[in-house]
């Protein structure tokens, strides 16, 4: 079942592009394609995943269009006659179709919560309940939002193409911003404690899909980069009871070397290519975390690289990391002057990660009550359970350090 | 399928204007009109004249009722229209963004209804 599955997640997107392309509505592709699967599901057990899973599923899904436009005399809608079954289907011409989708799903005509939504259902072929579940809002909810979203691509006449050349670039980015907000989804903690890799890997996936559609993309290179090195620790960022495990306490020998050392190949390559950007260098920071042994982390060349980061993503946020490793490279003053940089940017008062910042490097210069007061601040604001857990442990060890300074 | 653009200025903004930036604008506005006709998608558009010339008519169970102004006050005001027979939503949002807008107002695209 295994391989079938495999088969049917990798002939998915290619899949749908063609049905779509038949058919020229997006329901309808999903549907036939549905049918197909289900069809594969009765047939591929015993007769063996055939050797073009994706040809067989075009075929099948295109049957079952052809079947319910006779049945509603609509045949002549059809874009174009059905081809013969031995027919090898044209791959880049549905490599196209592919492209054509993304870019539908990833239109900026849509909210980004539709975009990511139809990214998950549609191409990633997840079902409206985990997508749901993944995003922590009802069902319902999650429906109504892909209905919505179906209706404007009609209604609004968004288009299943590729973009112009001038307007491509832009677009593109749209299509990663869509990558990496599922990425972060899966990798932020929800509510119950799980980190979600299985949502992880669905970016990774789509990322693959659209590095292959697009070779040598330098940004999206550095996105996939970054995915794989943060994914390839996801083992050793929760303890066995669910905990949260900051990374100089992670278990290096839990992390996938294969992903890492593919991510390390994907980066070099990138990085020589000298067309720098935002997911590249947070690749290479990425690539910094699973450097060496979780205790022997390169500090200051993370700081080095935020500062660069700060200068492309202009995020205020990104000041917050970068504080938190220079105050790690053992420049706690440096830290404070960019946190209270940062601070005079935002407001941070009940943001987790700039509190719990501010609590360490108060801690480290000497502050002992501004750093609880940080902290417990903190703790009021997080309410994931388990960096709640690891918070309060955290709380009589600053207490510990102001016994020492006092 | 048809579609009209609707552009939003504050009016105000755009009064104090200076003639270069304006003629910017203006710029921007030919570029549409000469590449719509170009590709055989331009139906129409107008500059509407300011809201100190708009009157408000409402029709209350038969009683008709006219006031001054625009229907709602608003930080930007209606200030034209385009209507351009296109194949998707792509083609007009590039004419929209031949226009400049700097920090004056925004550009709503919506499709013309279709009665089956």
């Amino acid at each position: 079942m295994a391989t079938i599955d495999a088969a049917l997640k990798g002939a998915r997107l290619r899949a749908i592009a063609a049905l779509r392309r038949f058919s020229g509505d997006l329901d309808q592709a999903e549907d036939a394609f549905q049918d197909a699967a289900e069809r594969a599901l009765q047939h591929w057990p015993n007769d063996g995943v055939p050797d073009n899973p994706t040809g067989w599923l075009i075929q099948t899904g295109k049957r079952r269009l052809i079947d319910i436009a006779r049945r509603q005399q609509r045949q002549t809608q059809l874009t174009e006659e059905p081809a013969a079954e031995t027919d090898e289907p044209n791959l880049s011409a549905i490599d196209d179709d592919a492209l054509r989708l993304i870019f539908t799903c990833c239109h900026p005509a849509l909210s980004e919560d539709a975009q990511v939504a139809l990214t998950l259902k549609v191409i990633a072929g997840l079902s409206a309940h985990d997508v749901a579940l993944a995003f922590l809002i009802p069902t319902r909810t999650l429906e109504q939002r892909l209905d919505r979203a179906r209706r404007k691509i009609r209604t609004a006449g968004i288009p299943f193409a590729i973009p112009q050349d001038q307007e491509l670039p832009e677009r593109l980015n749209a299509a990663l911003s869509v990558i990496y907000l599922i990425f972060n989804q899966g990798y932020s903690a929800r509510a119950d404690g799980l980190i979600q890799p299985a949502l992880c890997a669905e970016a990774i996936w789509l990322a693959r899909n659209l590095l292959r559609l697009f070779p040598g993309h330098a940004e999206l290179t550095g996105l996939l980069a970054m995915m794989l090195f943060h994914h390839a620790r996801h083992r050793a960022r929760q303890s066995a009871t669910g905990a949260f495990v900051p990374l100089a306490e992670q278990d290096a020998s839990l992390w996938n070397t294969t992903l890492i050392n593919e991510a390390q190949a994907l980066l070099d390559h990138v990085l020589g290519k000298h067309a720098p950007g935002p997911f590249q260098t947070q690749a290479a920071i990425a690539a910094l975390h699973c450097a060496n042994d979780p205790q022997g982390t390169d500090w200051a060349q993370i700081a080095a690289l935020y500062d660069i980061l700060e200068h492309q993503l202009a995020n205020p946020v990104v000041s917050i990391n970068r504080a938190a490793a220079l105050c790690e490279s053992g420049d706690p003053e440096g830290a404070l002057a960019v946190l209270e940089h940062a601070q005079s940017q935002a407001n941070f008062e009940n943001y987790g990660p700039f509190l719990v910042n501010a609590a360490n490097i108060h801690s480290h210069l000497g502050h002992p009550k501004r750093s609880r007061a940080y902290m417990e601040r903190a703790l009021a604001v997080t309410v994931h359970p388990a960096e709640r857990e690891y918070l309060a442990a955290r709380l009589p060890e600053l207490s510990e350090q102001k016994l020492d300074i006092t | 399928m048809q579609y009209v653009m609707l552009i939003y200025n504050a009016e105000e903004r755009w009064a104090a204007l200076s003639e270069a930036e304006e003629a910017k604008i203006m710029a921007g506005h030919f570029a549409v009109m000469e590449q719509s006709q170009k590709d055989g998608t331009y139906i129409g558009g107008n500059r509407l004249v300011d809201v100190g010339a708009a009157t408000t008519v409402r029709n209350h169970s038969g009683k008709i009722i006219v006031t001054d102004g625009p229907f709602a006050e608003t930080k930007e005001q209606l200030g034209g229209y385009y209507v351009f027979e296109c194949d998707n939503i792509d083609q007009v949002i590039a004419y929209a963004g031949m226009i400049p807008q700097e920090d004056t107002g925004s550009i709503e695209i919506r499709p013309v209804f279709e009665m089956d």
